[in-house]
């Protein structure tokens, strides 16, 4: 051939692009070259299409594109040599892969060479069609390579089955048509043919339950003698692997012989013998000999084995894992976590050495080890195992220990008896690990511990503590702050102390201090700091003295760049200073956190995260769980009015009081107590309407009909302020909800109220109405109180005004019916 | 079965790339940066399997190179260990004591000998005699088939000129 300079030799090209020194000049040479490649291909030269794919695999293999070489691959694999061909099949293979529509050009040529007189060709085929093709190949092609299964030639025999493999993958309909020859494929003596055989009919009887019966039934013997001709076969220097013969045709032998033994006795019995046989004679010195115990023990706990056999392989477990190979433990980790299901009391017997590799040094260990202990918890065992973990936690790597803190947080919480030994594990895992620990674990913890009113104390003293020692750990601030807000006058005043307890002495400014250290510290984030100036706020309330300090501290935050947190502190300020009355009111102790609906919605939640729901919290502009006490509400624009009850000469009432609260904390629905208005029929029922977004829509609060104030003994009336819409949060979402007149609900000659609604986005159940009141005379008026009731069926409402004015009592009332239609 | 075998240097260089499973281009791109940035930096003593994305990742270190192999979760582990020394001593005995240059210059023969030893991610021949010979036969096809292209050239040249 005359080699003028259409390009250089591969070998050449190969040595340019080594000797670069920068990327810049690679990129050079490999434009260079493709230019030349590209400008051969457009002239469609044959000569050097061989060397050009060659060299385009090279560059492929760089990295660069070299898709416009896609074609190069079909004309090759049609030219009519050997040497074309193969490469040919080879650029086919590297450069496309089987979702791409070029590769069914190929179906033509393919065909062709699968009935090639040349056995290589056929060969090449084969190996194309089974390493690429697609399911549409596959189907066409099926049949020419079920007549290769039945040919003489091993090579292609070979070849052909596992192609079938592949075919039967794509479309696992044909199964039953390969079942007949597969089965006499191992029947053959040749080596090849008998490996991919048995992985053919392996992947049989995964794809179809009628080839496993069929095999099973005409295989198992033959399979049996497969096992033992190879285990007892002389020397031969073939197959001859570390003193084994043909290992890979022992453990493909052992692996189909777990699928056809599993479930079926008869089966299993037959493989007693051979399976005990392998297990005792292989030499395990060597990783040959290793990797067939471990296919072996991995059978005898797949099938129906005796108990004999059972204990033949925990004995191999055992070795494995005290042996110092870092592979063979880790295999037999792996061995174990199957071994749990079938003979668990083995197993925990080696629980010591499994709490070793969870402190190994190898991270592919340390992880299995984890998953392995996380299965032997139980009972018994599940406080000492815990402490060993939570000690571990201490001193591990910290990549491991996000997966260490998840799965102690799940074994604390799924085998918890105790509220007090949960809570001690808690605060430990919280100061050692709280920035791992995900946030509906630190949730559930405060559900749990307002669910236990005489661990409170306890609690919120502990974490007091805690705080002290490690207080950069984000969640265990977090956890923290939420409790002395809520709890503070319990941590002061020393209430519900358990006899185990130290003495402590904490101080109202003591608390105060931790709470403004979370506020004020440089890593809390916003979450932290919204939660910090809530807390506060409630400790103004529990601690009197404390207030002023309290309104300085909480008023440095006026000005801060996050919107969340500036109008939290200008409100808060505003509550302190001047609205001292309804403080107490607003802030009083949260009722029991419903543990079951939390519980509920926290296993239907795919998140798992509480986040999720914040979409239904009118007040979310923040990031995770903004936490907000009791009653608050955000005023609206104008006027500004007081819409909550004001007599709040009524006190505190307790948890199960027909209270209607604002916010669920977590969750936006209302909690609905079991107490039902003694008035009965004839009440009307008052729905609170700032239920957005619960997704049980009908979850009424049963409150008293504040009007109907007759019966005696009905509970004091506390009335669900009017709907407020959140104005920060009203605004993106307005423009995607379906508009609704507003209309005037009301109007007198002293007041006037106009009512205008919107919906949330997906959630079309609930509406949000704003009230606006509009005061038409010329005189202030004071204490104003707004009753709203709505019957059940109909859309309207019963509205009550009551006011002062100068000083004299008003009260006015009106009936709502000009709701717009399809509200 | 194995998803894709990868051959990488100590640097972080592809010498050799096979795919058994549907993996686009840039999703080739994607799995190969980041096993090199897991396995690269791996210790020697540490055991030979990482997990991955829900696969498990067979790798051994043979001088300069990483054989790596992606194999499914419940594939066998040291079986896998000796199918990578099964490919490397029959291309040891292919090239006569390989080394890296030689599957740089020669990367089109590697992959024609891994053709050989898996299919479909599945193995294929046990015997390493077998497959040199399967080896042989089909390079002597190619060099009859050059040495003919050869000859005939040369009798057209010569009549040409």
């Amino acid at each position: 051939m005359n080699p003028f300079s259409s390009g250089t030799r591969l070998r050449d090209m190969i040595r340019a692009i080594r000797a670069c020194k920068t990327a810049a000049e690679e990129r050079a040479v490999v434009r260079k070259e493709c230019a030349a490649i590209r400008a051969a291909i457009s002239e469609n030269d044959p000569d050097y299409r061989h060397r050009n794919l060659a060299k385009l695999m090279f560059i492929h293999m760089l990295g660069y594109p070299t898709h416009f070489g896609q074609m190069e691959c079909l004309k090759l694999i049609a030219s009519a040599g050997f040497p074309e061909k193969r490469i040919g099949y080879l650029g086919l293979m590297l450069l496309l892969d089987e979702r791409q529509e070029v590769l069914m050009l190929v179906t033509n040529s393919l065909k062709q060479d699968l009935n090639h007189s040349n056995q290589y060709i056929v060969g090449l085929a084969l190996c194309a069609l089974g390493n690429i093709c697609s399911a549409e190949m596959a189907r066409d092609l099926a049949p020419e390579v079920e007549r290769l299964l039945q040919t003489r030639d091993p090579n292609i025999k070979k070849k052909a089955a596992l192609c079938s493999i592949r075919i039967i993958r794509k479309v696992p309909d044909l199964a039953e048509n390969f079942m007949g020859p597969a089965s006499s494929l191992l029947k053959e003596k040749h080596h090849g043919v008998l490996i991919a055989g048995v992985q053919l009919c392996t992947d049989l009887c995964k794809a179809s339950t009628i080839a496993l019966e069929y095999l099973r039934k005409n295989c198992t013997e033959g399979l049996v003698r497969i096992l033992r001709d190879v285990s007892n076969s002389p020397y031969a220097p073939e197959y001859d692997i570390a003193g084994i013969t043909d290992p890979f045709l022992h453990i493909r032998v052992l692996r189909l012989m777990r699928m056809l033994g599993q479930g079926d006795a008869d089966s299993s019995e037959y493989m007693n013998d051979i399976l005990a046989q392998v297990a005792t004679k292989t030499e395990s010195n060597k990783n040959a000999g290793n990797a067939i115990l471990y296919e072996c023990v991995e059978t005898i706990m797949g099938i129906e084995a005796t108990s004999g056999l059972r204990v033949l392989a925990i004995n191999i477990l055992g070795r494995f894992l005290s042996n110092r190979d870092n592979n063979i433990r880790y295999v037999a980790l792996n061995m174990l976590m199957k071994a749990v299901t079938v003979d668990s009391q083995a197993v925990q017997r080696h629980r010591t050495t499994i709490l070793e590799c969870v402190k190994d040094s190898d991270a592919s260990i340390r992880k299995r080890a984890l998953e392995l202990v996380f299965l032997l918890v139980n009972d018994t065992n599940v406080k000492s195992l815990t402490k060993e973990l939570i000690d571990h936690l201490e001193v591990s790597d910290q990549e491991f220990k996000g997966d260490l803190t998840a799965k102690i947080c799940s074994i604390v919480e799924k085998f918890s008896q105790e509220k007090l030994w949960y809570i001690d594990q808690m605060c430990k895992v919280l100061s050692l690990a709280g920035n791992h620990v995900k946030d509906d674990v630190w949730h559930a913890l405060i559900v749990m511990i307002s669910n236990a009113p005489d661990l409170q104390g306890y609690a919120v003293r502990s974490l007091y503590k805690a705080f002290r020692t490690s207080n950069e750990q984000e969640s265990l601030v977090r956890v923290t702050v939420w409790c002395i807000g809520e709890y503070g006058e319990m941590l002061v005043n020393n209430v519900g102390v358990l006899e185990m307890e130290e003495p402590m002495t904490v101080t109202e400014s003591d608390a105060v201090d931790v709470v403004e250290v979370a506020l004020q510290h440089h890593s809390s984030d916003i979450t932290t700091r919204a939660m910090s100036l809530v807390a506060l706020l409630k400790l103004s309330s529990r601690f009197p003295p404390t207030s002023e300090r309290i309104r300085e501290i909480v008023m440095q935050h006026k000005g801060n760049v996050e919107l969340e947190l500036q109008q939290r502190s200008l409100e808060f300020n505003s509550i302190i200073q001047r609205h001292p009355n309804i403080k107490s009111s607003l802030v009083e102790r949260m009722p029991v956190l419903d543990e079951s609906a939390y519980i509920g919605k926290r296993a239907g939640s795919s998140q798992a995260t509480l986040s999720a729901d914040k979409s239904s919290q009118t007040t979310s502009s923040g990031p995770s769980s903004l936490k907000l006490p009791n009653g608050v509400t955000k005023p609206p624009a104008a006027p500004l009015m007081d819409l909550l009850d004001l007599s709040s000469d009524d006190a505190p009432v307790s948890t199960s009081s027909t209270t209607d609260f604002l916010h669920d904390l977590l969750g936006g629905d209302s909690i609905s107590p079991g107490v039902a208005p003694s008035g009965g029929a004839g009440t009307d029922i008052l729905m609170d309407l700032l239920s957005i977004g619960s997704p049980s829509a009908p979850t009424d609060v049963l409150v008293p009909n504040a009007i109907s104030s007759k019966q005696g003994n009905a509970p004091e009336p506390k009335i669900a302020p009017a709907p407020v819409m959140d104005l920060l949060d009203g605004l993106p979402s307005r423009e995607e909800n379906p508009v609704y007149p507003s209309i005037t609900a009301f109007e007198s000659s002293t007041l006037k109220i106009t009512f205008s609604f919107t919906k949330q986005p997906g959630n079309l159940q609930a509406t949000v109405i704003q009230a606006t009141f509009t005061n038409l005379s010329s005189s202030a008026y004071t204490d104003f109180i707004f009753q709203a009731a709505v019957p059940k069926k109909a859309l309207a409402m019963r509205i009550r005004m009551a006011y002062k004015v100068n000083d004299q009592d008003k009260l006015e009332q009106g009936q709502i019916n000009n709701f717009p239609r399809g509200l | 079965m194995i998803h894709f075998v990868i051959l990488i240097s100590r640097q972080g260089k592809v010498r050799l790339t096979k795919w058994y499973s549907p993996y686009s281009q840039k999703e080739r791109t994607k799995v190969i940066r980041e096993l090199s940035g897991l396995i690269l930096t791996r210790a020697p003593k540490l055991c030979n399997f990482v997990e991955w994305k829900g696969y498990k990742v067979v790798y051994r270190r043979y001088a300069s190179l990483y054989f790596c192999m992606g194999i499914d979760a419940d594939d066998n582990e040291l079986e896998i260990l000796e199918i990578i020394h099964h490919f490397v001593e029959i291309l040891d005995r292919y090239f006569g004591s390989v080394c890296e240059l030689d599957l740089i210059f020669n990367f089109h023969k590697a992959y024609y000998i891994l053709d050989e030893i898996l299919i479909a991610g599945e193995l294929q021949e046990s015997s390493k005699k077998t497959v040199a010979r399967l080896i042989a036969a089909q390079d002597s096809l190619v060099e009859t088939a050059q040495e003919q292209a050869n000859s005939i050239s040369n009798m057209i040249a010569q009549a040409t000129k």
